[in-house]
């Protein structure tokens, strides 16, 4: 059912009694054009895109477990393309401008906010990298101003810009378009779309291994549901890209590592923007339910346990604490791990793979979640032409062979 | 947290003892001006990156400073072994029949 004022009214009327299932639960079919693997924003909207904008209907995404429950579910939301290299704005900023009319696209609420993302410098190093950041996106046209402490402070209020402080604030760099959104409602709105138009969302069904027929093409995929053939195969699960492309024969520069963050109790609002400081790995917003959603860095060692260690989570919360005295005395309700897979460049790798039929989408670091509409429109393109779209032609897995990286890693100067 | 043996100092000791230094046993080639682009690429890129048991280094920084490696579970962060750099690496337990 189309949400609209009419249908809120008509079932405001009638009791709510008149809603039908946003997707039906599909049984897996023996056979379909594309099997896409890993049901989160990526995943889905990829399905979504292929459907809408390539007429490919014949389409499942298959997840081992319920939709939108890995990364998708477990990051602190925050978007933004202020990154340095031309390929990077190209594609990040692709995704920002889809963000801005996504809820009118997929008629769903996805509560995008652009309320901007303040990222902060403490020492002379941070603010030559930000600036240089500044100057890099506006000669590309993309918003990005460099603020003063006091009108960083103007901006949000509850910074502390003391210059005797742990972490002194010399300046910031504001992305005016930058914001949030509500992470939840990106897979339940894209699941709801691409089943809408036809495809297939498998849950509780997990993928064993990706199969190729004689010629080395892909054949399909083995699940927990018995084999199903597929002529496209595309791969979209994050931190376990690893050990599923191990069965399709293709070794990647991938390490995955645990991701942490936490919420605490919710209070009114009182952080009116998203802050970031790459520097002490502190990242923290307000929720529309009041809650303050605070990234960690990642954890020193790869994993796949979806759990981190504490003492990563204290020092975060000790440099939130610095730099936001007004939160020292909050409670911390909830934290949680994801794992991220880093590629050495810390950018994605997005498009084909030596396997015919075979597309990858992973090595999103620990920042995927901006990207999944960019993400998903460009994959859904080079899955559908089996080649890809000039905006992630530059992320393709050959990068690492010919030695054109897209070095975000040493731009950002800092362990991701 | 983890708790790491070093096998230098013989005592368990935090993590925050220790620096990560990644994927053990990657030998530096013997000779880097005849190796191919696909070849290099293996050898600065490429990694194993198991879910399971795995053979990684340690640094032990605030301590003795030496490098070792470690035989770690993945999945669990469990550490099965620790051992001297230039020892043979121990095998992996046998394969485990748990979900993947």
């Amino acid at each position: 059912m189309r949400f609209s004022f009419l249908s809120l009214l008509r079932n405001a009327l009638a009791g709510q009694s008149l809603w039908t299932p946003q997707w039906p639960q599909a049984e897996p079919r023996k056979e379909y054009d594309v099997v896409i693997i890993g049901a989160g924003g990526h995943g889905l909207g990829a399905a979504y895109y292929l459907a809408k904008e390539h007429g490919i209907t014949n389409v499942a995404v298959i997840d081992k477990g319920w939709l939108g429950g890995g990364n998708t579910g477990r990051n602190t939301t925050i978007i933004r393309s202020n990154y340095l290299y031309d390929e990077s704005v190209g594609l990040y900023d692709h995704a920002l401008k889809l963000w801005e009319n996504l809820s009118q696209d997929l008629n769903y609420n996805v509560m995008f906010s652009r309320r901007g993302v303040l990222m902060l410098a403490h020492s002379v190093h941070d603010v030559q990298v930000f600036k240089r950041h500044v100057y890099a996106n506006r000669r590309l046209g993309v918003d990005n101003e460099w603020l003063s402490p006091e009108e960083a402070q103007a901006y949000c209020p509850p910074l502390n810009i003391d210059p005797g402080a742990r972490y002194p604030i010399m300046g910031a760099a504001l992305q005016r378009r930058g914001g949030t959104a509500r992470h939840d409602a990106v897979a339940w709105g894209y699941a709801r779309a691409a089943a809408e138009r036809g495809v297939d969302i498998i849950q509780n069904c997990a993928v064993r291994s990706i199969s190729r027929d004689a010629n080395g093409n892909v054949a399909g995929v083995e699940t927990d549901r018995g084999f199903i053939a597929a002529k496209k195969v595309a791969v979209s699960v994050a931190g376990n890209t690893t050990p599923l492309m191990d069965t399709a024969g293709i070794r990647l520069p991938l390490e995955s590592y645990p991701l942490q963050a936490l919420v605490s109790e919710p209070v009114k609002p009182v952080m009116p923007c998203v802050v970031m400081s790459n520097t002490v790995h502190a990242y923290i917003s307000q929720s529309d339910k009041g809650e303050l959603v605070i990234g960690a860095g990642t954890d020193q060692y790869t994993s796949y346990s979806q759990r981190g260690a504490l003492h990563i989570v204290e020092e975060t919360v000790a440099a939130i604490c610095e730099i936001f005295p007004i939160f020292s005395r909050m409670r911390m309700l909830r934290n949680w791990g994801g794992i991220v897979d880093v590629t050495p460049d810390r950018s994605p790798i997005l498009g084909l793979t030596p396997v015919p039929g075979l597309y990858v989408n992973c090595g999103w670091g620990t920042g995927g979640f901006k990207a999944t509409p960019g993400s998903a429109h460009v994959f859904a393109h080079t899955i559908a032409r089996d080649e890809p779209h000039p905006l992630n032609a530059p992320f393709r897995l050959d990068r690492f062979r010919t030695g054109r990286l897209v070095d975000e890693a040493a731009a950002a100067a800092v362990a991701h | 947290m983890i708790q790491i043996h070093c096998p230098y100092c013989c005592e368990l000791l935090p993590e925050q003892e220790f620096a990560y230094a990644g994927e053990a046993h990657i030998v530096r080639p013997e000779d880097p001006g005849a190796l191919s682009d696909e070849a290099w690429r293996d050898y600065l890129f490429l990694r194993t990156n198991a879910r399971g048991p795995y053979h990684e280094r340690w640094r032990h920084v605030h301590g003795c400073s030496r490098f070792f490696n470690a035989l770690r579970d993945t999945v669990s962060d469990r550490i099965l072994v620790t051992y001297r750099m230039g020892e043979a690496p121990p095998a992996p337990p046998s394969e485990e029949g748990g979900d993947a």
